[in-house]
């Protein structure tokens, strides 16, 4: 590749050709702020409008300021990124966003937490001149399931319509209006709970202000856990444990299971569970059903609907049920860990507590802001009262444990509740891309074949960080293609090949969110470090592999469960408590 | 065929026909009929004479009689007296600034002074009928083209003709031509800007209404020079008759095998098709415009990647204006050397412009380049109006800046007007008279600008308003000497950040106002006072004690009582309630009322 040789800030630089200023400065340590600018380079996602114009920097021979975000170098450039005329201008044009921008943040949840914050605190912003009569946004709040948007805060970055449109390929948010009315909504400015929005909270997740957030649950905790008459469970999802640290100053990939658990239980919780529990058991349901597919597929069945999709990532199911309804019945009708981990603590667990399920609150812990809107939906309710009651994410959790102010890393180690705390490291991988279908892999492989894997469990070919990975396993001369995608860009490719005939795949693990539930829209903030997300998938294998029981048939609450309760996988009980449909909620807009 | 003997050419300029030019065609032929000269005479439509001030306008050959402000009734009388007796119809004939009738419009100032390229057959053929645009050696440069060039030849007469980009920016044509000629990349696209937006012009669209297959000539011309088999125009959806006109012109010239498979019999194709566009001004900036071609929001992205690399759907396009292409026919007819001989060694050829404002004959002209602004206004444009003062010219439209007395003998071309903090832009001309505020004047253009932002840059979306704001409030009274100062600081940091063209030149009305009329914005702010006496919020109206006779005229004409007193005693107007309205001013007889 071609080198090009310029100066920047009277520093020699030589990079390839096509790099950007902004990269080059970065090379020889110069940091340019920027704002809208974000680069998720590990899912290849480089949102570059030229937007907010905050990189601005002089180049010798141009007449005006050029962004370095998106210039590209040339042979002997001359750079300067810190003149006064670059200065004054960064900093006028940090006032006029702000002088556009709600002064709210005593009370907003971004604060501290907000790139824009940041930047006029790095720009020595001290007064916005004019703001007295300066005409302010206003726009009215939109509070879906999971996200709330305030356009009053909006930069008009354009992030999320990249991570919603290039990489989701959603197509909910889009910039709307124009001048200084324009803002990014769901088309003709609907409610996003009317949009083709999937909840994935990816857009939350790259949001830099406070314009897109979480539906924030934990005033519900503190009046659960306050009301004594109330039995409140918790259930923590996989991803959670590996990255609630950062939340404490830890480096990414830092795993606190056991001092997230004494943290819940001093919060007041009255039992700390596993969802990871809940995600052996879907593996028997989901495993079985699978393995039942394949062999009626195996023995010439034509109407056995393969391949089979996973159905944990709400945002995912809701994806299909939007864009896809034709193929409603192909995902497997296993409800989601959340769901069945609900559905049977208000039945089995309240029964063997003796708590109604009216006095019984569940409470997930997730990394995710769609499980909020999975939580309300209809089905996953008896006579009004949902299997779970609410979800909090990763980033309200932290919230209240400093609000408790427990320093995190000071809690002792300790270990979840029986009998729903019981898990196999099958069940902690369920937090990354890839590691659903290796544990139902685990599963199906000994069920079908008869055998034991032994020390043979780790399906490195199933794991990674591509958008798309392919691996056959060979189930004892049957080979078995599986495919999985993370991000719901790389899904729609490979639904569409299901839908023109062209997949070989049996099954197919699908997660809405970058590196799957550990990139989720409900962790704390990656601020465009995509290397975040793999540090923590790093830590979720480490889990696994410390786990004294590493396959989901063998946990042995599980098994109990089966022998108390449930009876069979896939069995009428199972069916009712663990199973689900899909429906057809594409929206279709008549324009006249 | 019939050959006639006269021809009653309608001015079809959509101006002409809002005041009933279709009637004045119909009855014109009626009273044909009447008279049996269906044969001798022909009525013909036409494109835009440009004389607009004075519409609707017929005019009569080969005498060049060119009768103004023509009604249906008054067609009788034409056809009657001039036709039948040979007797011009005095009454409707122009009549000149400094009085007499003009009987023949070669000797009408407003057109003396113009060289008609790219207006050549505008106010001349019906535009509907191709074959009168052959007449006028239409089609003749495409087919020189196709058989005796190469396309490299075509683009070295375009470079060598010095024509450049007419939508604004004044980028050398034929260069352009070239990067997308280089780029192998197929397929490739020539598109057509029509997206004609600044306040007041028209330049575009009287050319499209009059002259559409100099267009579609020209952009097969393009085609065949950069390689490409497609052209689309990008047209606003607000010019119904061009796109009319456009249509049937694209017809026809299929018809004909001018476009479509085999141009010419030759193995060369190309065809035509439009976009319309929604209005928005933003999409004149070539990006944007390509943006919205493709359906995604009318938003530029920052260059490069420019069209000739990536354009119409990531395809090697290139973007001209409408005007530009109107002079490639002619350039490639008549040589690059006779069209350099017009205008300057920098700028050569003409420019038209929409000349408007405070000058008397507001309408659309065509001058070489180099002509200077006190020839437009006050030879062409025939003066100030009213006989008033002449204060400053506005060039350029919204990007443009303000010009004073001191610049009228500048030369206009794309560098001079730059230089003097202008600029040609698409040739809007707004011509402002001692009455004109110019802190109002800026807050205009300002105005436009704030309302077609399209909101991606933040010192275009935010700023602007903010520029705007502050604009208000020195109109108002409302500011301070240290704002003028910050004002001038959000201009040039505006200028030095925006995205694309719209925001960056989005302060220039302000700049060049803030650089001719400094002591205006510093009159405004210290002693809160318009000195043109337009901005209402600085006016007093006040009763002279010693005039008033109590009559209570003016205490009754006042629409939102906010003057008092009783019969035979002297009034009072309350300023909290005043509206500034002027009219107890109108009411009072006895001069008793005063505006401070």
């Amino acid at each position: 590749m071609e080198n090009v040789k310029l100066t920047i800030d009277n520093k020699q630089v030589e990079v390839p050709k096509g790099t950007t200023i902004y990269k080059a400065a970065k090379q020889v340590g110069i940091d340019i702020p920027v704002l809208c600018y974000m680069n998720l380079e590990d899912i290849g996602i480089e949102n570059k409008p030229g937007g907010c114009r905050v990189c601005s920097v002089e180049v010798e021979g141009r007449k005006n300021l050029a962004p370095a975000c998106a210039t590209e170098v040339f042979d002997g450039m001359d750079v300067k990124t810190h003149t006064m005329r670059v200065i004054n201008a960064r900093r006028t044009v940090v006032e006029f966003i702000l002088s556009d921008h709600p002064k709210d943040c005593l009370t907003c949840k971004k604060s501290g937490n907000c790139e824009l914050q940041d930047l006029a605190v790095r720009l020595g912003i001290r007064e916005i001149p004019g703001q007295e009569y300066a005409e302010m946004s206003t726009y009215k709040t939109d509070y879906s399931p999971s996200i709330v948007r305030e356009l009053d805060k909006c930069i008009m970055c354009r992030r999320c319509e990249s991570m919603c449109n290039d990489f989701q390929t959603v197509g909910a948010l889009n910039a709307f209006n124009r001048g200084f009315d324009a803002a990014v909504a769901p088309a003709f400015e609907m409610d996003l709970q009317y949009s083709p929005c999937t909840y994935c909270g990816q857009c939350v997740a790259v949001c830099p202000t406070g314009a897109l957030t979480e539906v924030d649950h934990s005033r519900d905790l503190i009046d659960a856990i306050s009301d004594p008459n109330t039995t409140v469970v918790a259930q923590t999802a996989p991803a959670v444990r590996a990255a609630l640290g950062e939340e404490f100053g830890q480096e990414p990939g830092t795993l606190v299971t056991g001092k997230m658990v004494s943290a819940l239980r001093r919060l007041g919780f009255d039992y700390v569970f596993d969802t990871d529990f809940a995600a052996d058991l879907t593996i028997m349901e989901e495993g079985t059903e699978l393995l039942d597919r394949l062999k009626r597929h195996l023995d010439g069945d034509q109407d056995v609907k393969l391949p089979m999709l996973t159905s944990c990532c709400p945002a995912w199911v809701r994806f299909i049920e939007h864009h896809f309804p034709d193929m409603k019945d192909i995902p497997s009708s296993a409800r989601s860990p959340q769901q069945m981990f609900g559905s049977i603590a208000k039945t089995y667990f309240a029964d063997k507590i003796e708590t109604k399920r009216e006095n019984m609150v569940v409470v997930s812990i997730m990394p995710c802001l769609a499980k909020k809107y999975e939580s309300q939906r209809e089905e996953f309710s008896v006579e009004g009262n949902p299997d779970v009651d609410f979800s909090v994410s990763t980033r309200e959790l932290a919230h209240l444990i400093r609000e408790a102010n427990f320093n995190l890393m000071d809690m002792p180690e300790e270990d979840f509740d029986r009998p729903m705390g019981e898990s196999t490291g099958a069940g902690v991988i369920f937090g990354t891309t890839g590691g659903v279908i290796e544990a139902a892999t685990r599963t199906a492989y000994e069920m079908h074949t008869g055998g034991n894997l032994d020390g043979n469990i780790d399906f490195e070919q199933l794991r990674g960080f591509e958008g798309i990975r392919k691996a056959t396993v060979d189930f004892n001369g049957t080979p078995i293609n599986i495919g999985i995608a993370h991000g719901l860009g790389n899904a729609r490719k490979l639904l569409e090949a299901i839908r023109s005939g062209e997949s070989e795949f049996h099954a197919i693990e699908i997660m809405a969110c970058p590196g799957g539930c550990i990139g989720g829209g409900g962790q704390p903030l990656h601020h465009n470090d995509t290397t975040i997300l793999k540090a923590r998938q790093k830590a979720i294998y480490e889990e696994d592999k410390n786990k004294p029981i590493r396959k989901s048939h063998e946990n042995p609450e599980i098994q109990t469960l089966y022998k108390e309760f449930l009876g069979e996988a896939m069995g009428e009980k199972a069916h009712e408590l663990l199973h689900t449909n899909y429906f057809d909620i594409s929206r279709k807009i008549e324009i006249s | 065929m019939t050959r006639y003997k006269m021809h009653l050419l309608v001015c079809g300029g959509t101006g002409c026909r809002a005041s009933a030019a279709d009637s004045i065609t119909e009855s014109l032929k009626e009273s044909l009929q009447e008279h049996n000269l269906q044969d001798e005479v022909q009525v013909i439509m036409t494109g835009c004479f440009g004389f607009c001030e004075k519409g609707p306008i017929v005019k009569v050959l080969p005498d060049n009689t060119f009768y103004t402000e023509v009604k249906p009734d008054d067609t009788g009388e034409i056809v009657e007296e001039h036709l039948i007796k040979g007797r011009q119809v005095d009454r409707l004939l122009y009549e000149a600034p400094e009085g007499g009738k003009v009987k023949d419009s070669k000797h009408m100032d407003f057109y003396k002074k113009q060289i008609r390229i790219a207006l050549r057959n505008c106010g001349f053929i019906d535009p509907e009928n191709i074959d009168e645009y052959i007449a006028r050696d239409g089609y003749f440069a495409l087919g020189t083209v196709l058989s005796e060039m190469t396309p490299q030849q075509v683009i070295d007469q375009v470079k060598e003709s010095g024509l450049r980009g007419r939508g604004g920016g004044g980028f050398p044509a034929g260069l352009k031509w070239e990067f997308a000629y280089k780029n192998q990349e197929q397929p490739k696209y020539v598109v057509c800007n029509a997206d004609e937006g600044d306040p007041g012009a028209f330049m575009d669209r009287s050319i499209l209404e009059g002259d559409p297959h100099a267009v579609l000539e020209a952009m097969a011309i393009c085609g065949y020079a950069t390689g490409a088999d497609k052209g689309l125009i990008y047209i606003r959806a607000e010019y119904p008759l061009a796109i009319k006109r456009l249509k049937i012109a694209i017809e026809q010239a299929r018809e004909y095998g001018m476009l479509g498979e085999g141009v010419f019999g030759t193995d060369f194709n190309f065809d035509v098709q439009l976009r319309y566009g929604a209005g928005a001004f933003v999409c004149g900036e070539e990006t944007a415009l390509i943006h919205s071609m493709e359906g995604e929001r009318g938003e530029p992205t920052f260059k490069p990647p420019f069209p000739a690399e990536s354009g119409y759907l990531g395809k090697p396009t290139n973007v001209n204006n409408v005007e530009t292409y109107a002079n490639v026919p002619v350039i490639i007819n008549k040589g690059a050397g006779w069209f350099k001989k017009i205008g300057t060694e920098k700028s050569t050829g003409t420019k038209v412009f929409a000349l408007a404002g405070k000058v008397n004959n507001v309408g659309l002209i065509e001058v070489p380049m180099g002509t200077t602004l006190r020839e437009v206004i006050f030879e062409i444009g025939g003066g100030i109006k009213d006989g008033k003062k002449f204060k400053a010219v506005q060039t350029g439209g919204p990007s443009g800046g303000c010009l004073t007395e001191e610049h009228l003998d500048t030369p206009i071309d794309f560098d001079n007007l730059l230089a003097v903090g202008s600029m040609m832009g698409s040739g809007g001309m707004i011509v402002m008279d001692e009455d004109d505020c110019m802190v109002s004047v800026a807050k205009f253009f300002l105005e436009f600008t704030v309302e077609e932002s399209c909101g991606k840059c933040a010192p275009c979306r935010v700023g602007n308003k903010r520029l705007h704001e502050l604009l208000e409030r020195i109109t108002q009274g409302k500011a301070e000497k240290k704002d003028l100062q910050r004002l001038k600081n959000m201009c040039h940091v505006i200028a030095d950040t925006s995205l694309c063209g719209l925001g960056q030149t989005a302060p220039s009305p302000v700049l060049s106002t803030m650089e001719n009329f400094w002591n205006e914005y510093v009159a405004h702010v210290e002693d809160q006072r318009c000195p043109a006496g337009s901005c209402k919020d600085l006016m007093r109206y006040e009763i002279i004690p010693e005039n008033c006779v109590g009559c209570t005229a003016c205490a009754r004409k006042c629409p939102v009582g906010a003057i008092t007193g009783e019969r035979k005693q002297v009034h009072e107007i309350d300023q909290d309630i005043c509206i500034k309205c002027g009219a107890c001013v109108d009411a009072c007889k006895f001069d008793a009322v005063t505006i401070k």
